[in-house]
């Protein structure tokens, strides 16, 4: 069996994560937050993947990152990167689609908590990211763990858009998940079953795993 | 020294209520803000604490414009040096009795300040616990002892003893009043539980409906200049009873309810409910040890 497509797979799943992990932190917090009258349009867009066939987005992605396109040709000629049929596209495609996954668990962990403890902390003279990453995130390790766990699973599970976007180039875009579909197309059964066995076992572990810390089963019992 | 000028709409259970206060505090007071929920005394506090914004009006501590809508002043909660303690303590859930303390430090400030306050307080054994292991009344000594670590001049208090039983209130209410003279500290206290005003403040106001209704020293304010009784108590009126000419009245103070006669034009001024000061002269009275 050619362990190619799973390697990339993780790699994929991995990356994406810790930049969603950045990324998703900053708008969650806005979104937690705000009071904006544009809030509603960004909770929208970022829902969006959610809901969408992930064959659009990846169709719509494709049409922009394109170096015949405008934003795709500026891409490829200003800083000479070039997303579609690429690793590099993968992550980027990844990124948005997985993006829900990571800010809605983020948002409601911080929503939850009492508005009392940044008030303390603001009436402490700290900042506003001193409260957030001294205050704010120790207390929803939990919401952390779920989005992190939800958005690795969740990228490893990725076909459509990452078949629109990166092909079926094997050792760049072929994950696992396509290589499943390419053997079943082959007839190669046997192949397929272990692919698709290795990642069912995985992301069984992952989900148990979050349930298990979530659920306190992992903590040492209190004094 | 500070001085209020406030006003705000605020949305509240049955529409629009309009704020409007006006008060000021001299140094080294301690001074009560009182009323029935929804009157709007938190929200005064909020306002001075920056965390909620005023329509109009001006805020001056010592001097310093906190808020003025005029010349569009509004400093941030961070600039605002008070300590601040939150009805619900709002004690990190992540950090120990310690790191709570240590956490409320300013920059390059002498550490020094957390032992005092620890020994002050008698947090020495709790010192390693975090929060969801204390009782009421140990997180509302470790929420003091954290808003008096940076030094304040003002302490800002929510009800903050609303939560505890009589005997533990009562031990708080010292250790409050310790602090406020021992840091010469200005105190501003939410509160409708009259004993405590009297025990502790200098001064009452009382909000109604958002407006300022009453004001005074707590002797005046709860008329307790004009008798010379012995013993009074405040209380709640529970029960008025016709027997024959006479009515008598149950009043809860405290944990006791007491019984007294009055006559029926005081009774038709009475309603259940009713907040009252009983007072009665005695003479020969008797102290028997429980």
């Amino acid at each position: 069996m050619d362990w190619e497509p799973l390697v990339l797979t993780f790699k994929l799943a991995l990356i994406t994560t810790a930049i969603l992990l950045v990324v998703a932190i900053p708008i969650a917090n806005w979104l937690a937050h705000s009071r904006s009258k544009i809030k509603p349009v960004v909770e929208t867009l970022v829902s969006m993947p959610l809901v969408l066939p992930p064959t659009v987005l990846g169709f719509y992605m494709l049409v922009a990152f394109s170096p015949e396109n405008a934003f795709g040709g500026w891409l490829n000629q200003h800083l000479g990167i070039k997303l579609i049929f690429s690793f590099g596209g993968l992550v980027v495609a990844s990124v948005v689609y997985s993006l829900p996954f990571m800010v809605q668990p983020i948002q409601s962990g911080l929503s939850s908590l009492a508005t009392t403890l940044r008030e303390a902390s603001y009436s402490m003279g700290k900042s506003k990211t001193t409260t957030l990453f001294k205050v704010l995130l120790p207390n929803i390790k939990p919401s952390l763990l779920t989005g992190v766990v939800l958005s690795f699973a969740h990228t490893v599970g990725e076909f459509g858009v990452v078949l629109m976007i990166g092909g079926n180039m094997p050792g760049k875009t072929k994950v696992a998940s396509i290589a499943i579909y390419d053997e079943v197309e082959a007839l190669n059964y046997g192949a397929a079953n272990s692919y698709s066995l290795i990642l069912f076992a995985i992301t069984f572990a992952i989900l148990l795993l979050v349930y298990l810390a979530n659920g306190g089963y992992l903590k040492r019992p209190n004094r | 020294m500070i001085s209020l000028n406030l006003h705000k709409k605020l949305g509240s259970d049955g529409g629009w209520m309009s704020l409007d206060v006006e008060l000021s505090v001299d140094k080294g007071q301690f001074v009560s803000l009182y009323g029935e929920s929804g009157a709007g005394k938190t929200s005064t506090l909020r306002m001075l604490g920056g965390m909620l914004q005023p329509d109009s009006g001006r805020i001056v501590v010592n001097g310093e414009t906190w808020f003025c809508s005029e010349k569009k002043i509004n400093l941030r909660p961070q600039q605002r040096k008070l300590g601040y303690v939150f009805q619900d303590y709002a004690l990190f859930p992540n950090m120990t009795v310690e790191q709570n303390l240590e956490f409320a430090l300013y920059k390059n400030q002498d550490r020094k300040v957390i032992q005092e306050l620890m020994d002050f307080m008698a947090l020495g054994e709790l010192r390693h616990r975090k929060p969801e292991s204390l009782s009421g009344g140990q997180k509302q000594r470790v929420a003091l002892a954290r808003a008096m670590v940076p030094r304040p001049d003002i302490l800002v208090l929510d009800e903050p003893l609303s939560a505890l039983d009589v005997r533990m209130r009562t031990k708080l209410q010292e250790y409050l009043l310790l602090i406020h003279r021992e840091f010469k500290l200005t105190t501003l206290l939410v509160s409708h539980d009259i004993g405590e005003i009297v025990r502790l403040s200098d001064m009452v106001f009382e909000l109604h409906n958002g407006q300022l209704a009453r004001k005074g020293t707590t002797d005046e304010f709860f008329g307790l200049n004009k008798t010379s009784a012995k013993f009074r108590f405040s209380g709640e009126v529970l029960k008025i009873q016709q027997e024959d000419v006479i009515y008598v009245v149950s009043v809860l103070t405290g944990n006791d309810i007491i019984r007294v006669v009055i006559d029926p034009s005081e009774a038709n001024n009475l309603r259940i409910g009713d907040r009252v000061l009983v007072a009665s002269k005695a003479f020969n009275p008797i102290v028997q040890k429980l």
